[in-house]
Formats: structure tokens, sequence, C-alpha cells
């Protein structure tokens, strides 16, 4: 199981308190656990990446294992650490608007 | 006892006011989506506790939600707004092509006759329509398709189609307006469209009176005289009495006829009301003066409303969505300012009341009267 954590607009949007506790099917990318929370959570759809083109909104990163991976490829396998659910990957609204 | 309940959105949550049909004092509730941009509210004219609700955030993008208990819960619908066919592409500031992109939701118009049914005027401006109470939308394709969308250009807030008007007495007629872009209608319920912006002179533009270019920023109508239409344009108020085919200034008087807002009172289809604004780069009422301006004589003759409004030191603006009347007798006339003030006259003008002070910046006004 992956643990996801979302900011906090979005735990309110989704209903949630704490992390998203998902099973990923496949390997752990940002694309498989995107597509494993919008199965969850039909309400998120759109508001972490586009929903046709699936590109990551300007103002939202990403980060794995104290890494930012928002530019990383969205096929990329990510650590062992967040596959294994030991270490959440991390769903940030940027520091943006000043 | 009539109920008057204001649905207020602003740049960082929605709030909705009620007070009884003396409407002196109001209840305050909110926020509601704190940290979000409202850009609009409205209810089902139907359904008076049927709301729609255009959330959204540079971060998190467009949502909708809908409550059907008068805005004390909401539940997020559809937030999929997908241009029909291929999307194509507008002009940019400069004059190059520029492809068509969602970027969110101005104006949501719940139909006259069905609360399932609304509309969503978005930007990059197009209008989709709902007809499952937002869980699922469609774009109303052939406005951008109609041929003149490769000549729309955005206005400095963006490429947004901001007002939707139903017309009450031919069901298959709605004037749209975009900045800036102009004045257009359908008569078929949204299949085919047509430039309306004949008499409109915008000397800002390469052609001051070409077909399309204009930079319209609210228009407005009675009920009871749907042919009848008033605009606040960029520069000008504009009149037309023949369903938008032509179109004559009655700025008359007006300190200035630059502004956002236009709204028709309740009762008296010749009441208009506008805010002016010293211009379009100094976005702040004339000699920090906040006044409304009311013509009873629909256009030209124009007297100035300051009765318990700021007439000094004042420099809020009052954004085009931000005003808007009830239908009690007298009618109460109501707006928001980027100061966060909403303020109400329940005398049709003639006393002005801040009946919330500090919210944040306002976005929209809208109003139902509930018997």
């Amino acid at each position: 199981m992956i643990q996801v954590v979302l900011p906090p607009h979005l735990r309110n949007l989704a209903g949630v308190e704490g992390p998203l506790v998902l099973e990923v099917a496949g390997i752990a990318t940002q694309r498989s656990i995107l597509d494993a929370v919008e199965a969850s959570y039909p309400v998120l759809r759109g508001t972490i990446r586009d929903r046709v083109t699936l590109r990551r909104r300007a103002f939202v990163r990403f980060f794995a294992c104290g890494q930012d991976v928002s530019l990383d490829p969205d096929e990329a396998p990510l650590p062992e650490a967040i596959a294994a659910g030991k270490e959440p990957f991390l769903i940030i609204g940027a520091i943006a608007g000043g | 006892m009539s109920t008057v309940r204001v649905l207020v959105g602003t740049k960082k949550g929605a709030f909705v006011l009620t007070s009884d049909g003396k409407r002196r004092a109001w209840a305050v509730d909110g926020p509601f989506f704190g940290g979000w941009e409202i850009y609009h509210l409205k209810g089902s004219p139907v359904d008076p506790n049927r709301l729609y609700a255009s959330q959204s955030s540079a971060w998190f993008g467009q949502l909708i939600q809908r409550s059907n208990d008068g805005g004390k819960t909401w539940a997020p619908v559809g937030n999929a707004f997908t241009y029909g066919g291929v999307a194509g592409t507008h002009q940019w500031y400069d004059g190059t092509a520029h492809p068509w992109e969602f970027k969110r939701v101005w104006h949501l118009e719940p139909a006259l006759t069905d609360p399932e049914v609304v509309y969503a005027g978005v930007e990059d401006a197009a209008l989709f329509r709902s007809d499952d109470g937002g869980d699922t939308w469609l774009e109303l394709s052939g406005l951008r398709g109609h041929g003149s969308g490769p000549r729309w250009q955005p206005g400095a807030g963006g490429m947004c189609l901001h007002t939707i008007l139903l017309d009450p007495v031919n069901p298959g007629r709605i004037f749209i307006a975009i900045s800036a872009a102009g004045v257009f209608r359908t008569d078929d319920g949204g299949e085919t469209w047509r430039p309306i912006n004949r008499g409109l002179r915008s000397e800002h533009i390469p052609d001051p009176t070409a077909e399309v270019g204009h930079c319209v920023h609210r228009i407005a109508m009675h009920a009871s005289r749907p042919n009848v239409l008033f605009m606040q344009k960029h520069w000008d108020v504009m009149r037309s009495d023949d369903a938008g085919e032509s179109w004559r200034e009655v700025s008359g008087n007006l300190p200035s006829d630059f502004g956002f807002p236009i709204e028709v009172h309740a009762h008296e289809p010749e009441t208009l009301y506008v805010v002016p604004i010293k211009s379009d780069s100094e976005h702040y009422p004339p000699e920090g003066k906040l006044r409304v301006y009311r013509s009873r004589s629909g256009g030209n003759e124009w007297e100035a409303l300051t009765r318990g409004l700021p007439q000094r030191d004042c420099f809020v603006n009052v954004l085009r969505d931000s005003m808007a009347v009830d239908s009690l007798d007298p009618c109460g006339v109501y707006f928001g300012t980027t100061g966060g003030q909403v303020y109400a006259s329940p005398d049709g003008g003639d006393n002005w009341t801040a009946i919330v002070r500090d919210l944040p910046a306002v976005l929209s006004v809208e109003v139902q009267t509930l018997r």
C-alpha cells in the first residue's frame, strides 16, 4: 500500500483528514499513483493534473523521499521506500503568488 | 414575511447573507470553500434552494459545487469542460493565433424553467450547458464556430464569457457577452450564433466599429421587455431597443462612462444603475467618491446616489457580476466591492448601508427573494 499526502484544500475536497493509503497497480510512478488517487477520489480529477493531457498543474509539485520529482517523467519509477509505503508521496501546492 | 438571500462570491470563498423583507438586519454565513476563488454563485429561479457555485484556484483548477438546501451544504459535481471538436485558435494580445485553453468558469446561469439545466460562461470564451444539474457539461460550440472566433482577443482580465441572459419570452433566444469580443445572440437555443454589435464604437481597437472586438463589460435586461438591452462597455453605456440589432449611447451626464456592472430595477424597466469608475487604468471611483448612478429614463439622464456610501478616500472597484436587485417593493439594490464591502439599498438606491464590511474582495453578488 502506498501513502499519499494531499495539500489541505484537496484533503477538504476529498473529505479525508490524514494521508491516503492506496493500492497501486504495477510499478509505483507518478502516473500510477495519480491514477489510483483519482480512481478512489473522482472529485480530485482535474485538480492535480489536466484531465485530458495528464500534465501536472503548474502550481502543483510532487515530492518523494525529500526530492522534488515534479519534473521527472511521470512514468519513471519512484523510490522503493515510496513503493513499499515507508515514505509518503507528497502532493504540494506550490508557494506562489507572493 | 419574505426573506432575502444574498449570494456573495469572493477571492477567498463564498458567503451567504440573509435578512427578512425589511432588509435591515443581516446574518452572515461562510466562508464556504475558504481559500478558493468563487467567481459566481447563483440559484435556480424555479427551485431557489438549488444553487450552483463556480469554485476555482490557480493551484487546483476548476470545480463546480451544487447545493440543494439554499447553500447550507454543498457537493462537487462535474468539472470536465472540454471544448467541442477542434479547439482552434483566437487572437493573442500581440495579434498572433493562440490555442483555445480552458481556464475557469466566470458565470453560471440556471435555466428559467428547469433546475437541472444550467449554463456556464467560461474563459477562454465559450458557453457550456448541463442538463443534469452540473454533472456533465457540453459546449454549445456553434458560438465559437460561427466564424468570428479566430478574431476574438482577450481583454485585460482574460477572454471571458461573463454574461448570459436567457430570454423569458423566446425560449430559444440567449444573449451572451465576451470581453473583448462583444455581444452575441442565438435564436435557436444555442445551435447558431451571430454577433450583434452594430452601433458600438471602441476607439482603442484598430477598427472602432468592427463587427467583433468590443470590450463589453456587462449587459442587462428587464424580464418584462427582453428586446430592450442595456450595456456597460469598457467605455460607454449603451442601449438597444431591438434585441441587440443596433445600439445607441446613453452615457449622458455620467461623470465617467467607464465601469463594470449595469442593472435594471425589478419593477421599473426604464430605471438603471451603474457605478462609474474613473478610467480603465485607474479602477476606482472618480474623486474617491463611491457613487451609484441611477437613470429613471432608460439612460442619458443620471442622478448620483450617495446617501450612506463613502464620499471621500474611497478607491475600491465594483466588478461586473457584483450588482443585483431583489424583487421586493420597494426594490432592493445590492453591490459588492473589491474592498470587501457589500452595500444594500432597501429603497431603490436612495439610502445605502454596508451589510457586511470586511469580506475578501467581492467578485460577484446575486440576490434571491424568497416568499
